[in-house]
């Protein structure tokens, strides 16, 4: 990395300080900002690890949300009143990645060797396949609850601070969400930096190299299986990390939260973004997160003033949103709103 | 009642449903190497379609019979659904044709999330019944039941296959069909329209699943805007089992599905029931005398059949049961 001029400092301090007093700032326009700031976060976390599978290695994954899922319940089914265990976070977070990436290694396992079509088909099947047992892993031994969900999970905790009350400190109030912010603030820029320095590392090239030929990188000395395997199981766990969260967050999980739209939606996040370019996933993640989180206080009163009633759910609108970001941005910015140098160039040659 | 054999007569109607489904699959597969994504959608569309007509006809009083009325919904289902499968081919697929293989799946997936999310504005959230307007008369056969609408549907898909190999082998533009799946570029210089032919498979492609939408909602009586999901999935796995590109190879497909998945969903709570089990059943007496079975695995992992053969097949025979090209990773 090169040095940083003292511009660049001066930048950076910028970001920092507003990133860190964003939750006060939303605090102030509704709690329920704060919310949907720490859910962009997630979604970034997501994003960034389906960008190692799709963007860096070329792998179309649909079914990126049950890795989501393993991350949660493994949250919520270790620290809750379900099996009566209430283990911390520094054991449960890492745990709940390790299983996802496992997921994610044996799911990878049986499609390495065929087509990208296939395994997005087999990696849709696995997503719906994991709803499957969640709903019906109730009987007869109880372990998920069912379709019912796990309630009363344990929120995150450190250093006996508690993560769902409001606290003072300096004379500034920190709600609940706002203190998960930084606990996820935290996180984040861990996860970033994680895949800044993969991206350039001798991992990441070859990922980028199974992507644009597979044969040629293999020829060049490359073990194309381990490093495919790798980027599944990297992917997934950052998904289960994510997961983790979630269910810190909420206090609950049910199997509605992990179905095929959340996937597609990371998709869109990735596609729209940029795959591959870690700066551009995390653009693509924001916007996708907040746009229809706008629309929905903008859109909902505008029908009711318009026709005088609602004729569009938000929710409806939001899956709309994401279908047309997949399909515009394949059509038109093929590469991304904000396209990796090396991606931008394969991309744009080939379309002519 | 003969248990196998009436799972059988199940397995043999909606893998009929299946393999037509399947057919639009292989039939996109065969000509440009791509899956529709969207095919599941095209599928409900129909269904939902026919079943608005139905009501239609049926809310009209007129004195139609139950057969003319269904035929009226399938007549409305498949010039729509052929309109929708060319709009994909000319949105999500030709535009990138010389994309990146990555591409034109992705926007296939986002329209199919459109296609899904439009279903939704238009027949709303809640699954629509359809109106049981054919009194189901059933037949015994040897200790088992059919019902005229298994019969039909089983009838109708048969005559759809055979017409459908009819017209590939046995017509000038089947010919063009299979000399673009050979080789595209030949095919062209053979004077066949790339292009034309393309869309032609996408549109007859959805003219068979609005067919196969109407029958599985007819079959079920109930249409949902998700259905096309699982269904367009497990179409897909029959695709798959049979060979992807190949026409026969996804009607035996279909049917082997339905087979599996039927008899699978009739015999696996038997089968994962613990107190049967030499260990476990001695470990859980007390639940077995209490409850009777302690089933592991109940028939409402149904849906995991499907899933299962496609895995089994990619691992073990990744070309399927009739392909040839063994489908490696380009």
């Amino acid at each position: 990395m090169s040095r940083l001029k003292p511009a660049h400092w001066f930048g950076l301090a910028l970001v920092a300080i507003a990133l860190l007093a964003l939750p006060l700032v939303l605090t102030q326009v509704g709690t329920a900002w704060v919310r949907i700031a720490n859910f962009a976060i997630l979604f970034v976390f997501l994003s960034l690890g389906l960008n190692i599978v799709v963007g860096m290695a070329g792998l179309l994954d649909l079914g990126y949300i049950a890795f989501y899922a393993v991350g949660a319940y493994t949250w919520a089914l270790l620290a809750s009143p379900h099996f009566n265990l209430h283990l911390p976070f520094w054991a449960i977070l890492p745990l709940g990645a390790l299983l996802a990436g496992m997921a994610g290694a044996i799911l990878g396992a049986p499609t390495l060797r065929l087509r990208g079509d296939y395994l997005a088909i087999v990696t849709l099947g696995f997503g719906e396949i994991v709803r499957i047992f969640m709903n019906n892993l109730s009987a007869p031994f109880n372990i998920t609850n069912g379709p019912k969900g796990i309630t009363r999970i344990d929120g995150f905790g450190a250093g006996g601070v508690n993560f769902s009350t409001t606290d003072t400190l300096f004379g500034i109030a920190f709600t609940g969400p706002a203190k998960y912010y930084y606990v996820l603030l935290v996180l984040m820029l861990l996860v970033i930096v994680v895949n800044l320095r993969l991206q350039n590392s001798r991992i990441g090239r070859a990922w980028v190299a199974i992507r644009e030929d597979e044969i040629a990188a293999k020829a060049a000395g490359i073990n194309t299986r381990n490093i495919k395997l790798l980027a599944f199981a990297m992917g997934a766990s950052f998904g289960g990390i994510a997961g983790g969260m979630f269910a810190a967050m909420q206090g609950f999980v049910s199997p509605e939260s992990f179905v095929l739209h959340e996937s597609i939606m990371v998709l869109a996040m990735v596609v729209l973004g940029g795959m591959g370019n870690v700066w551009g996933v995390i653009a693509g993640a924001l916007l996708l997160s907040f746009v229809p989180e706008f629309l929905r206080y903008t859109v909902e009163p505008a029908q009711q003033a318009i026709f005088g009633r609602l004729l569009i759910e938000p929710e409806v609108l939001r899956m709309l949103i994401f279908g047309a970001a997949l399909v515009l941005t394949m059509r038109f910015r093929p590469a991304g709103l904000w396209p990796e140098s090396r991606h931008k160039r394969e991309m744009g040659e080939r379309r002519a | 009642m003969d248990i196998l054999l009436q799972q059988i007569i199940n397995g043999l109607t909606t893998g009929s449903v299946y393999a037509i489904v399947a057919l639009g699959y292989t039939m996109v597969y065969g000509v440009i190497q791509l899956i529709n994504f969207a095919h599941g959608e095209v599928v409900m569309i129909g269904a939902m379609v026919a079943f608005s007509v139905i009501m239609a006809l049926v809310g009209m009083g007129l004195p139609l019979p139950p057969f003319v009325i269904v035929l009226g919904g399938v007549l409305a289902a498949v010039p729509v659904c052929m309109a929708i499968g060319y709009l994909l081919e000319r949105v999500a697929y030709r535009p990138l044709r010389h994309a990146p293989r990555l591409a034109p799946l992705i926007t296939a997936i986002g329209m199919s999330i459109i296609l899904q999310h439009l279903a939704l504005l238009v027949w709303g959230r809640d699954p629509r019944a359809f109106p049981q307007i054919m009194e189901n008369a059933s037949f015994a056969v040897g200790g088992a039941a059919i019902s005229s609408v298994q019969i039909a549907i089983i009838l109708l898909s048969v005559t759809m296959m055979a017409g459908l190999t009819w017209f590939v082998y046995r017509t000038r533009f089947g010919i063009a069909i299979r000399a673009t799946a050979e080789d595209v570029r030949v095919a062209g210089l053979m004077g066949v329209d790339a292009n034309r032919v393309i869309a032609a498979t996408f549109t007859i492609g959805a003219a068979l699943g609005a067919v196969a939408g109407v029958m599985y909602g007819t079959y079920y009586g109930i249409a949902h805007y998700t259905m096309g999901f699982i269904l367009g999935l497990k179409a897909f796995s029959a695709a798959v089992l049979g060979g992807i590109g190949n026409l026969a190879g996804a009607m035996l497909g279909g049917i082997l599905l339905g087979l599996v998945e039927a008899l699978g969903a009739g015999y696996i709570g038997d089968m994962t029931d613990l107190c049967r089990w030499p260990v476990f059943g001695e470990l859980l007496a007390e639940r077995c005398a209490a409850d009777g079975h302690v089933v592991l695995f109940g028939s409402n992992y149904q849906d995991v059949f499907a899933f299962l053969v496609l895995i089994l097949v990619l691992v073990f025979r990744p070309s399927g049961l009739l392909g040839e090209r063994v489908a490696e990773r380009a």
